[in-house]
C-alpha cells in the first residue's frame, strides 16, 4: 500500500502581518484533492491588505493541477493590483511554476445551448440541403453502377464472381432460417386473427384467400425486404464505413480500382439475387404457417386448404410479389452503400450512418411498395 | 546522479522499507497464444522516477508485455505488482486507484473518435473526479499546451489531426490525472526528428517537475541515448539485458551489438 496512500486534504491558514497577508498552504495539492483546493481558494478575499505572500513550503505533494490552482489565484490577485509573492519553493517546484507561467488557457466560457427559432429554421434548411445531397449521391452511385454493369456485360471477366458468391452466401443463405421462421409466424398470426373475425360470419374458409393473397402480394416481400435491410443493409454500411475510416477506400482509389466495381456491384448483385429467393421462401413458410393454424384452430384440413388456395390465387399473385423483390434489393443495397461511403473518421459517424441506412431503406421499401400497388392497380393486375 | 535524484523525485511520497522505489515489478510472467509462447518466465523491475526504455526486434512481444502489465492480455502465469499492488488480488476499488495513477499512450493514439481533443483529455477527470467545469477546462488546456499542441487543436476531432498531433493529444490524455507511471508505446515513431526531440525533452521535463516514472517502448536510438536512464532489451522470450546505455554499448550479445553498434546506430555519431 506504500504507493497508494491517501492524500491529506489541502489546507490554508492566513495570518495578517501589518499590511501583508500571509497564506500558509499545507496538505497535498494534487488532482484528487483539486476540488477541495479550488473551493478553498475560490472563497479567498484579501481584505484591505496591500500584498499577499503565498507560502507553499508546507505543501506535501504538489502536481500540475494543484500548482495551477495556486497560480490562478496569484494571477487573479495580481490582475487586481495586489503584490503577490510566492515563497517556499524548492528547485523542482520553481521549474513547475515557471512551466505553468508559459501557458495561458483562454478564459472559460460555459457552453450554452439556447432554444431559438432561427436555429430551428437553420437546422431544417440544413436537413433539406442534406436530403438533396443524398439524392445526388444516390444518383451518382446509381450512374456509376450502370457504367460498371455495362463494362461487365461487355467484359464478363470483370465481374467478381467470388465476391458476389461470398456476399450471396452471407445475405441469402445465412438469412434463410430467420426469414423462414419470421414468415411462418406471420402467416400463422394472419390466419388466426383473420379466422377469428371471419368465423363470426361463418366465412371460415375465406381465411385461405386472405392469407394467400395478402402474403404473396404484399407481406412476404415487404417483411423480407425489411429483414434484409436490417440484416444485410446494416452490414454493408458498417463494412464500407469501417473501410472508409481506415482509409481502405482511398487505397482502392489509389491502386486504380473503382469502388463501385469492387465494393458496391458485388453486394448489390448478390442482394438482387438473394431477395427474390428469400421472398419465395418467405411466401412458402407463411403459407405453411397459415395452413397449420387453419387446420388446428379453424378445422380446415390441409387438403381443403390447398384446394381453396388453388382457387384463390394464380401464378400472377405470386409473381406480383416476386417482381418487386429485385427493386427492393436495389434500394436497400444502394442506400447501404451510399451511407457507408458517407462515413467520416469517427465511430460516432459510423453508428449514425448505419442507423440512417436501415431507417431510410425500410422507409423507402414501404414507399416503393405503395408505388407498385398503384401501378398494379392501374394496369389491372 | 540519477540514483541520488530518485529519492527526491518521490516528491514527499516517500516509500518505506523493502524494495523501495520499485514502482512496477513483473515476476515470472508467461504469455502464450495457443501453443505459441511469446514471453516465457519474464522478470522486470521499474524503479520510481526513472525512464525505462524498452527495445526488441519487431514481433518479440514488447507491446504484448505492456498489454499484459495493463491487464489487457491474459497471461498464463506470473505476478505483476504495480505501486506494490498485486492486480490479480486487488479489489475493484484498489484497481481503480491504480488505474487513476497510471497513464497509457497507445501506439495508434486510441483517442475517442467521437470526442474532441479537449473532451478526450477531460474523460479521465470527468470519470474519476468531481471537478468544476471551469477547472477541468483550464487543466485540459494546460495539458494541451504542455504537450506542445496549439490551443485551436482543442476543438478538433481526432480524424482532423495529423499523426504527430494524435500522439501528443493522446499523451495529454495519458497525463490528464498527473499519473505517477506512464506507459508509452512508441511515442516518437512517425514524428519528424525535431518533433521527436521535443517529445523527448517534454518527457524529461515532466520527469523533472512531476517525478514521473516512464515505461517507454521505443525504437528511437536518440530517445534511448538522451532520456532513458535504463534500457531493457527483450529477446528470446525474456529480458535479455537491462542497464544503462553504456552497458548496452559494452554488451556483446549479437542482437544488442547490431542494434546499438550497428551501421545505422553508428552513423548517427
Amino acid at each position: 500500500m506504500a504507493f497508494l496512500e491517501k492524500n491529506t486534504p489541502p489546507a490554508c491558514a492566513s495570518e495578517s502581518d501589518r499590511d501583508v497577508l500571509r497564506l500558509k498552504l499545507s496538505g497535498d495539492w494534487v488532482i484528487s484533492t483539486a476540488a477541495e483546493a479550488e473551493a478553498l481558494l475560490d472563497g479567498f478575499r484579501k481584505g484591505p491588505h496591500q500584498g499577499v505572500v503565498l507560502d507553499v513550503s508546507a505543501i506535501g505533494v504538489l502536481d500540475t493541477s494543484g500548482a495551477w490552482i495556486i497560480h490562478r489565484l496569484q494571477g487573479a490577485l495580481e490582475f487586481g493590483g495586489t503584490r503577490v509573492k510566492l515563497c517556499g519553493l524548492d528547485e523542482k517546484r520553481t521549474v513547475l511554476f515557471s512551466e505553468l507561467e508559459k501557458h495561458h488557457p483562454p478564459a472559460f466560457k460555459p457552453e450554452k445551448s439556447r432554444f431559438s427559432i432561427v436555429g430551428m429554421l437553420e437546422a431544417t434548411g440544413r436537413q433539406v440541403v442534406a436530403i438533396w445531397h443524398d439524392l445526388l449521391a444516390m444518383l451518382h452511385i446509381f450512374g456509376s453502377l450502370g457504367m460498371v454493369l455495362f463494362t461487365v456485360l461487355v467484359q464478363p471477366k470483370r465481374l467478381r464472381g467470388i465476391s458476389v458468391a461470398v456476399q450471396f452466401d452471407r445475405s441469402c443463405i445465412g438469412a434463410v432460417p430467420i426469414v423462414a421462421l419470421m414468415s411462418f409466424l406471420i402467416g400463422a398470426i394472419i390466419s388466426q386473427q383473420g379466422g377469428f373475425y371471419l368465423r363470426q360470419f361463418g366465412a371460415d374458409l375465406y381465411v385461405v384467400d386472405l392469407a394467400g393473397i395478402l402474403v404473396l402480394r404484399e407481406i412476404g416481400v415487404i417483411l423480407t425486404a425489411i429483414m434484409v435491410a436490417g440484416r444485410s443493409g446494416s452490414a454493408f454500411t458498417a463494412e464500407i464505413g469501417a473501410m472508409r475510416m481506415r482509409e481502405e477506400v482511398d487505397a482502392l482509389h489509389v491502386i486504380g480500382l473503382s469502388v463501385t466495381e469492387v465494393l458496391v456491384l458485388p453486394r448489390i448483385l448478390a442482394l438482387m439475387l438473394a431477395l427474390p429467393i428469400l421472398t419465395f421462401i418467405s411466401d412458402m413458410a407463411s403459407l405453411v404457417g397459415s395452413g397449420l393454424v387453419a387446420w388446428i384452430y379453424l378445422d380446415i384440413p390441409p387438403a381443403a386448404f390447398l384446394i381453396r388456395l388453388r382457387e384463390a390465387i394464380t401464378m400472377e399473385t405470386l409473381m406480383v410479389g416476386l417482381v418487386k423483390a429485385p427493386f427492393m434489393a436495389l434500394i436497400v443495397g444502394l442506400i447501404a452503400c451510399v451511407e457507408g461511403l458517407k462515413v467520416e473518421g469517427s465511430a460516432d459517424s459510423l453508428g449514425r450512418q448505419t442507423t440512417m441506412s436501415v431507417v431510410k431503406a425500410i422507409f423507402l421499401v414501404i414507399v416503393v411498395d405503395g408505388l407498385f400497388a398503384i401501378f398494379f392497380a392501374a394496369i389491372g393486375v | 546522479m540519477r540514483q541520488g535524484m530518485d529519492a527526491e523525485d518521490t516528491g514527499g511520497r516517500e516509500t518505506a522499507g523493502d524494495g523501495a522505489g520499485v514502482i512496477l515489478s513483473v515476476k515470472g510472467v508467461t504469455v502464450a497464444f495457443g501453443s505459441k509462447v511469446i514471453l516465457d518466465n519474464l522478470d522486470l523491475d521499474v524503479r520510481r522516477g526513472e525512464v525505462l526504455g524498452f527495445v526488441g526486434g519487431s514481433g518479440t512481444g514488447k507491446s504484448v508485455l505492456m498489454r499484459a502489465i495493463l491487464g489487457l492480455t491474459p497471461r498464463r502465469s506470473g505476478k505483476i505488482e504495480v505501486f506494490g499492488h498485486d492486480l490479480d488480488r486487488s479489489t475493484a476499488a484498489e484497481r481503480k486507484m491504480v488505474e487513476r495513477r497510471w497513464g497509457v499512450l497507445f501506439q495508434q493514439g486510441a483517442l475517442f473518435s467521437s470526442l474532441t481533443v479537449k473532451q478526450n483529455i477531460q474523460v479521465p477527470m470527468r470519470e474519476h473526479l468531481n471537478l468544476s467545469p471551469k477547472l477541468m477546462d483550464e487543466l485540459a488546456m494546460l495539458k494541451l499546451e504542455l504537450v506542445g499542441l496549439p490551443q485551436d487543436a482543442a476543438g478538433k476531432f481526432p480524424s482532423e489531426l495529423s499523426g504527430g498531433m494524435i500522439k501528443r493529444a493522446s499523451l495529454a490524455r495519458a497525463l490528464a490525472l498527473d499519473p505517477d507511471l506512464v506507459f508509452l508505446d512508441e511515442p516518437t515513431s512517425g514524428l519528424d526528428p525535431i518533433g521527436a526531440a521535443a517529445f523527448d525533452q517534454l518527457i524529461a521535463n515532466l520527469r523533472e517537475t512531476l517525478g514521473l516514472t516512464v515505461y517507454m517502448v521505443t525504437h528511437d536510438l536518440d530517445s534511448l541515448h538522451s532520456i532513458c536512464d535504463r534500457i531493457a532489451v527483450l529477446g528470446e522470450k525474456r529480458v535479455l539485458v537491462i542497464g544503462t546505455i553504456d552497458d548496452m554499448m559494452k554488451n556483446d550479445h549479437p542482437w544488442v551489438v547490431s542494434y546499438f553498434r550497428g551501421e545505422r546506430a553508428l552513423r548517427r555519431i
